[in-house]
Formats: C-alpha cells, structure tokens, sequence
C-alpha cells in the first residue's frame, strides 16, 4: 500500500531548486535525468502582484502505478510494505516502457547504464527512519513527508481556518 | 562508517552552518547544521559542494606561468618551488620599493585572517577586498550614520511585522536561514514590501510589489522620511533619545512630498502614504532593508543613509522584529585568540586613498575600484605585487581590459583558489585551495550570531583530492619565507586552533558535538534607553553626521532626477539566482550549470517590441562599439527603461568546459565605471546599453 506522501507548500516554495540538487547528490544522479523536479510557471498577475508557482514533481508512488504494469521484465516494482515502486536495475534491459507509460513523465534514463532509474523516496534514507532528501535540505522547509490521509487532514484544517477567518460574527 | 562533521560553507558569502555526512571517508550529502539552524535545510549551492569536490576542472597543483601573462601556458610546480617564486618577488618588491608596494585582496568575511595577517606581518597597509562591486555604499553609509559596519548589525526578520525591501532579492539572492526565516515572518503575518526595477521571485512572493523607475529609490525615501514626520508616525522616544539631525532631515525633506516622489518613482502617491502609514503601525518592528550588493549609483550612499534614517525613525534598532547590533563573545565570556590581534595595525598611506583622498570612507573593505589607477599612474606609490586570494578582479569589477594592462606592470601577481579564476588565468602563479570540505581554518565568530553569540571554524570533512593545501598552511609557509613565521605559531589547524582557544576552558573538540561554542543560548538585548552602542562620535545615531561634515561632505544631497536613457539604449541591471552565486564557484558545476548555462536579456514586451523584438530573437547588446549576441527575454514587469540580465556569466578560461564562453558578462559592458562614487562604490548601473535585433 502506498503510505507516503510529500506536500508541498505553494506559499512556502521559493523556487530555489534545492530539492532538486540534494535528490541529485544524494542519489548520484548525473547530469541530465531528474528524480525530482521543480517546474516553474508563471508569472501570473493576481491583485496586482505577479505570482508564481513552482510546482514539485517528484514520483507520486502510485497505487497501481502505470510503469510497473508496462515493465515486460519485472525491473519496475513496488514494495509491498510500504508502495515505494523503484526499479530493480539487474532486471532493467532499457527497454523505456516505463517512459512511456507513466503519464508524468518519471522514471528516467541513465544513459551511463543504459537502464532506467528513478525517484524511490530514498528508501535508503526511508529505511533509515530519516526523510528523502528533498525533503530533509528544502531551504525554507516548503516540504512536508507525510501520509496522505495527514495530507487531507492538514487541507481541511486549513481551509477551516482560512473560512472561519472571514465568517462574520 | 558513518560521521558527521560541523563545518561553514564557502560556496557563497553567505557563509551558513553545515553538517557534513560522510560515509567511509567520502562526502555523502551536505546539509545545514540542525543546531545552528534548527532545521537541515541547505541551499542549492551548498547541497552542491560534493560536486565541486569530485569536479576535476579546478586547478589540481601548484602552476607557475609557462607564457605570455594569460596565455593559458602552464608548468606544474612543488609547492617549495611555487613559495620560492612567490617569497622572491615579494622580497625585491619590499627591499626596492616598500611593503606598501605589495597588495592582497579577498572576499572579505570573517574567515580572511590568515591573510590580512601575512600582509600586515610583512608591514603592507594595503589589504582590501570585493565590496567596491558589492556592499560598499550601505557598509559606508551606516558607518557614518551609526558608527557601525553594515553587518555588524543583524535583522530579526522572525519577529518582523512590516519589512520594505529596496532591490534585496531575499529569495533569489539567498542565504538559507534569512530565506527560510523570512518565510517564517510571511507565515506568521508579517508583511513585506518589495521595490524593485523589475519582478523577481521576491516580487512574486510579496504582499506588495512596485516597479520603481531606476535611480529614484532616494526619492522615495525622501518622501517616506516626510510623510512619517508629516504624520507624526516615527517613534518620538527612540527619536528624541538616540537620533541627532530630527529637525534637520524634517527642514530638508519638507518639499519631498509623496505627490512629488509619486512624478519621479511611478509609485503612486497613495501608496507612498500607505507605506509610511502601516510601518507607522508595526513600528519598532519595522525593517527598511538597507541592501546587500548596492553597487547602484553614484549617489547610493545617500539612498542608504536615507533608509537607515527610517529605520532610526522606526526606533527598529535594539528591538524584537528590527535590527540588532551583533553582540560579541566577550559579552558571554568567552575569550579566544585571533591572529590578526597580535599585530598592530599598520598605519601607513593606502594604495587606494582612504584616509587621504577619501578621508570619509572605511580602510575595512577598502577600494578595489582603485587598482589600475594605482598601478598604472604610481599614485601614491609603485605598486609591485598583488596577492589574489579567492577574488576575481578581472571578472567582478568594470573595465577587465583596463586592468588587464595595469595587471601586466606587476612583478607578481598570485591567484590563490580553488577554481580557475579569470584572473587566476592571468597570473604568473596559481595557488590551489583546498575546498571548504578538505581543510580546517581559524575559529572565528559566527557572524548572524548576534543575540548569543557563538564562535565557530570551517573543519575538515574529508582529505583533499588533489595536491591542494589550506589557507592556513599557505600563508604559514610564505610567512616563514618572509622572515614573519612567529605570527603563525601553529605547524597544524589543530594546534592553531588550541593555541586560539588556549585558557578558555574550550578546545577543538568542543566543536564536535554541535560545531558551535556558543556558552549561552539566553539572547541579549541591549536597553533601549540606556544600552544602546552607536560608535559615531556621539554615541547617537547622527543624521548629521559629525564625521562627514568634519570632511565638508553634506550630510543629505538634493535628489537629483536620473536622465532617461536615449531610444534603444536601457540601462543594464544584474542579479543572481539562487543556483549561482559570483559565477566563479557555482557556474561549472554540472548540476548547477544544467539549472542555468547562459544568461539573457530580460526586456519589457512594450520597448523591445517597438525595436521589432520578439521572446527568444537573438539581440545586439552594445556599450560604446563593445558589442555582444545574447538571447532576448521578454516581461511585462520590467521598467521599460531597464534590461536585466544574470551577473557571472561570459567566462574567459578555457579549462572550464561547461561554462565557458555560455551567455554574456555584464561586467565587460559596464564600461567606464571603475569609479569610486561618494561611498565607495562603483556605480554599476549607471550602465547604459544600446539593444537591437541582429542574427543569431
């Protein structure tokens, strides 16, 4: 079952792209691939201030992930006890389904391996009791390793708050 | 094996606390020091030493020019040979001309003392460092306002609830903890404003954002100090007790109206009020940031004393959510050495004129700016040698060519670094650095530490890979060659630091546990009445300053309306992201480099489309004849009359495969303003450019 989830705060996240540079060195990821990705979009003009948003696109770990049902080999799976799905690369024969199967585009090619690779939580460090490494080294702690049901619950507690702000009295 | 070591990063200035992991003996992940900062975040820049550690693009032994001064011809050397080379030059320049005739600069800091030590051991008075491109104005101006350097004082952004900035790209130009700490400030309520030529990601993260139109920020401080006045909205007990020149700066900016600022800047008036308005109501915890890099204009000093005069009328100094004087170990107890206090200050004449030419400005950071007319006139002496310790003249400051040939007159000029620098390529000797990773330096005191004071030092996390040595080891062993040796009692890091912390009750394994001292975490806030120390000849903030008008220098200048650049022709503003610094330590890294290669042109939709620009045409951007092709980048929210483009791009050395020759030096274009304006400053953006479109 999948039980991870990274939230990202919108109003925290500055752009800097230091989620992308510990997943890198943590992972020895060469130039080229990203586990993890922050894509900026904007500026758009919102009360008269041009407002960004970076959004976070690391892998979801889906619970019936597209990539491990197209991988013909059985390199692309997902741990049973916790839904981490990662690729198991002496089973990797480079064959990119995976590519082109997960609609966010997430596993990604080692071009020195000819394999692919990808985002795994850095199970290592999950393993370990500790954070993924995006997580951990986010400058100004817009990320957030959680469940996904805290994920829901954190969103209504702030709307809640956000609503009870403006209710009149 | 798994370990952690406490160290300070040196990717930037910024200088943050790190926890280095390393795993059997190699660097596994560097993160920000949990203790120091409560949280491992780490910047981009600084997750990315490990890859500056494993890049072999970096000077890897100890060269000695094999050519012509920047031929790129080198031959390797030993380190006795490259000391021999060095300490006899230094020695026929001291014998024949003086040890004044010997120059050194460095980034500045508080890790600079092995070489303002060496330097004053051999008796130069001529030390100095990057400010003249950087901090020197807002350095400057607080000196003469509060007797205080710009950093040592610090800013209480957590407890903050109204902060302006003026041009401080706080989430672009970052450090971790002020970044990470302001957002807190936003989160909890706090609000900021943000004044700028052009949006940036601050902008975007504002509450408030107005595009200024350059060179009028005075003018609307000026407007600021007299609507505050006007309204009675300053903090009169703060004002009456600490600030002299109230009535002064009220007669002065009596016709400096918002209405008025509203024709100059393109803020509206109404907002102008509003501003001074809700800073009435947050005060004392207000910030006016003064800036960082306020290398603007030649009247920048007037600007910065003008926003420290609003800080002061704010009471924001010595207060929750204001600005704080750094507190020193002293104050906690804790006694430790330095070498550079064991030598007397050498008191005589500067290369650069401060204390003569420019009796106002501070020998601290000196002037860089003064280089080529020093060396090429011999005014006020031959200058001979010039020591390059992890600076690059040749690609921070304007003119390169014009110091280039100034340059060429040296007998010796050393570039000491960890990277290839334009004018390490330059250099007769390169002297390899250890990285921050593979070195152990001096302690020193945390700057950013300023409510429990803390000292601290860079550590050793691993062993170097190259044939490269520490600072430490670098200058001892030139000082031995220069007969000075006693000033560097140490033969390791180890035994330096025991002999700095010798009689505190500390040693070096006191770092080990946190990779601070830090005796009390109780902060200290000095007393707003009584407490307070402002180093000005009064001991009060002096509007009027009794220093400058010793000097028959005015205390304010009338503001003086910035001409509109020509049709086609914008005035040239740089800045940085957050995947780059200087250039020089982040632009070849290749996780960094793939983040951004090239820098372009940012230019307002509305101006460039006039001129037949489209987004993404190549153009011609030009300064009397110079001319360079760069990519175009269209906004909305950019003054029309400014183009912006990244500053540390353009690089010269050929043996930096990735960032060679990628994008467009702003440097090189900003022609003609090697100058030293009032406060010490190169006026950088009193650059004009001419842009047009041409092939790609």
């Amino acid at each position: 079952m999948s039980i991870y989830y990274i939230h990202q705060s919108q109003k925290r996240c500055i752009g800097c792209r230091a989620c992308e540079i510990h997943c890198k060195t943590e992972n020895d990821v060469p130039v080229g691939p990203r586990f993890c990705a922050i894509v900026p979009v904007g500026p758009k003009v919102v009360e008269n201030v041009p407002r960004m948003n970076f959004i976070f696109m690391p892998c979801f770990h889906c619970e019936n992930p597209w990539c491990v049902s197209a991988c013909p080999t059985g390199a692309m799976q997902k741990r049973a006890k916790d839904g981490i799905v990662f690729v198991e690369p002496s089973l990797c024969v480079g064959c990119k389904s995976c590519i082109t199967a997960c609609p966010w585009g997430v596993p990604q090619w080692n071009r020195d391996t000819g394999r692919v690779f990808k985002c795994d939580y850095c199970r290592h460090r999950v393993d370990e009791g500790l954070e993924p490494a995006c997580v951990t080294g986010c400058t100004t702690k817009a990320l957030k390793w959680i469940t996904p049901d805290m994920a829901s619950l954190d969103k209504r507690e702030k709307f809640a708050r956000e609503i009870a702000e403006n209710l009149p009295y | 094996m798994k370990k952690f070591v406490y160290t300070t990063c040196e990717m930037c200035t910024g200088r943050c606390p790190l926890m280095v992991e390393v795993l059997d003996g190699e660097v596994k992940h560097i993160w920000g020091n949990p203790h120091v900062q409560g949280g491992q975040q780490c910047c981009p820049r600084g997750a990315a030493a490990k890859a500056l550690l494993s890049d072999n693009e970096r000077p890897q032994h100890p060269l000695i020019r094999d050519g012509e001064r920047g031929s790129g011809k080198w031959r390797q050397a030993s380190w006795d040979e490259a000391y021999d080379y060095i300490a006899d030059r230094l020695k026929t320049a001291k014998e024949k001309y003086g040890a004044k005739s010997i120059l050194l600069s460095d980034r500045g800091g508080p890790m600079t003392e092995f070489e303002r030590t060496f330097l004053a051991a051999i008796g130069s008075p001529n030390y100095f460092n990057h400010h003249a491109t950087c901090s020197n104005s807002v350095h400057n101006a607080h000196m003469s306002i509060a007797g205080h350097a710009r950093n040592s004082v610090d800013y209480d952004y957590e407890n903050c609830k109204y902060m302006v900035l003026f041009g401080r790209n706080i989430y672009e130009s970052i450090k971790t903890t002020e970044a990470k700490t302001v957002m807190d400030m936003q989160e909890a309520g706090g609000k900021m404003v943000c004044v700028d030529v052009r949006w940036n990601y601050t902008a975007a993260k504002s509450d408030k954002f107005f595009i200024i139109r350059p060179g009028t920020d005075y003018a609307l401080t000026l407007a600021l100090i007299h609507q505050i006045i006007k309204d009675n909205l300053y903090d009169p007990d703060f004002v009456n007790r600490w600030v002299l020149g109230f009535d002064e700066i009220k007669r002065f900016t009596i016709p400096y109206t918002p209405e008025w600022a509203e024709k100059e800047t393109g803020i509206p008036a109404k907002e102008i009020i509003r501003i001074a308005h809700e800073a009435g109501e947050a005060k004392p915890a207000v910030i006016f940031h003064p800036g960082w890099m306020t290398s603007w204009f030649s009247n920048d000093y007037y600007l910065r004393r003008a926003i420290y005069t609003l800080n002061a009328l704010m009471g924001s100094y010595e207060t929750k959510g204001g600005i704080y004087i750094n507190k020193k170990p002293g104050e906690v107890g804790l006694k430790y050495r330095t070498l550079i206090g064991q030598i007397p200050k050498v008191k005589e004449e500067r290369f650069d004129g401060v204390g003569t030419k420019f009796p106002h400005l501070s020998d601290q950071w000196g002037l860089a700016q003064m280089l080529p007319h020093a060396i090429l006139n011999e005014d006020p002496y031959p200058i001979k040698a010039y020591i390059v310790m992890r600076h690059d003249p040749l690609a921070s400051l304007p003119d390169p060519d014009l110091m280039k040939k100034a340059f060429a007159k040296l007998d010796l000029l050393v570039s000491i670094d960890i990277n290839y620098s334009e004018t390490g390529w330059f250099s007769d000797v390169i002297l390899p650095e250890s990285t921050f990773l593979e070195r152990t330096d001096h302690v020193y005191v945390r700057s950013g530490s300023g409510l429990t004071p803390h000292l601290t030092l860079i550590r050793q996390a691993v062993k170097p890979r190259f044939d490269t040595k520490g600072r430490g080891e670098i200058f001892k062993a030139l000082a031995d060659r220069m007969g000075v040796g006693q000033f560097f009692p140490y033969n390791s890091p180890e035994e330096l630091v025991a002999w700095q912390l010798e009689g505190s009750g500390y040693t070096i394994e006191s770092f080990d546990a946190t990779g601070v001292i830090e005796p009390s975490k109780e902060q200290i806030w000095y007393d707003r009445k009584d407490g307070i120390k402002f180093n000005t000849p009064s001991g009060k903030i002096e509007l009027i300053s009794s220093m400058l008008e010793k000097h028959n220098i005015p205390s304010f200048i009338p503001y003086e309306s910035p001409p509109k650049p020509a049709e086609g022709s914008f005035r040239l503003v740089t800045s940085k992201v957050a995947v780059h610094t200087q250039g020089r330590t982040t632009a070849n890294i290749g996780i960094l480099n793939e983040l951004y290669s090239e820098n372009h042109l940012w230019m307002n939709t509305e101006e460039a489309r006039k001129l037949g620009i489209s987004d993404g045409d190549t153009v011609e951007v030009s300064v009397e004849g110079y001319a360079k092709k760069i990519g175009a980048k269209l906004t909305d929210h950019i003054h029309p009359e400014v183009v912006f483009m990244l500053h540390g791009f353009g690089d010269t050395v050929p043996l930096r495969t990735k960032s060679f020759g990628k994008g467009v030096s702003d440097i090189r274009l900003q022609r003609g303003l090697l100058k030293t304006a009032v406060g010490g400053n190169c006026p950088l953006t009193e650059c004009v450019v001419a842009v047009k479109k041409t092939a790609a």
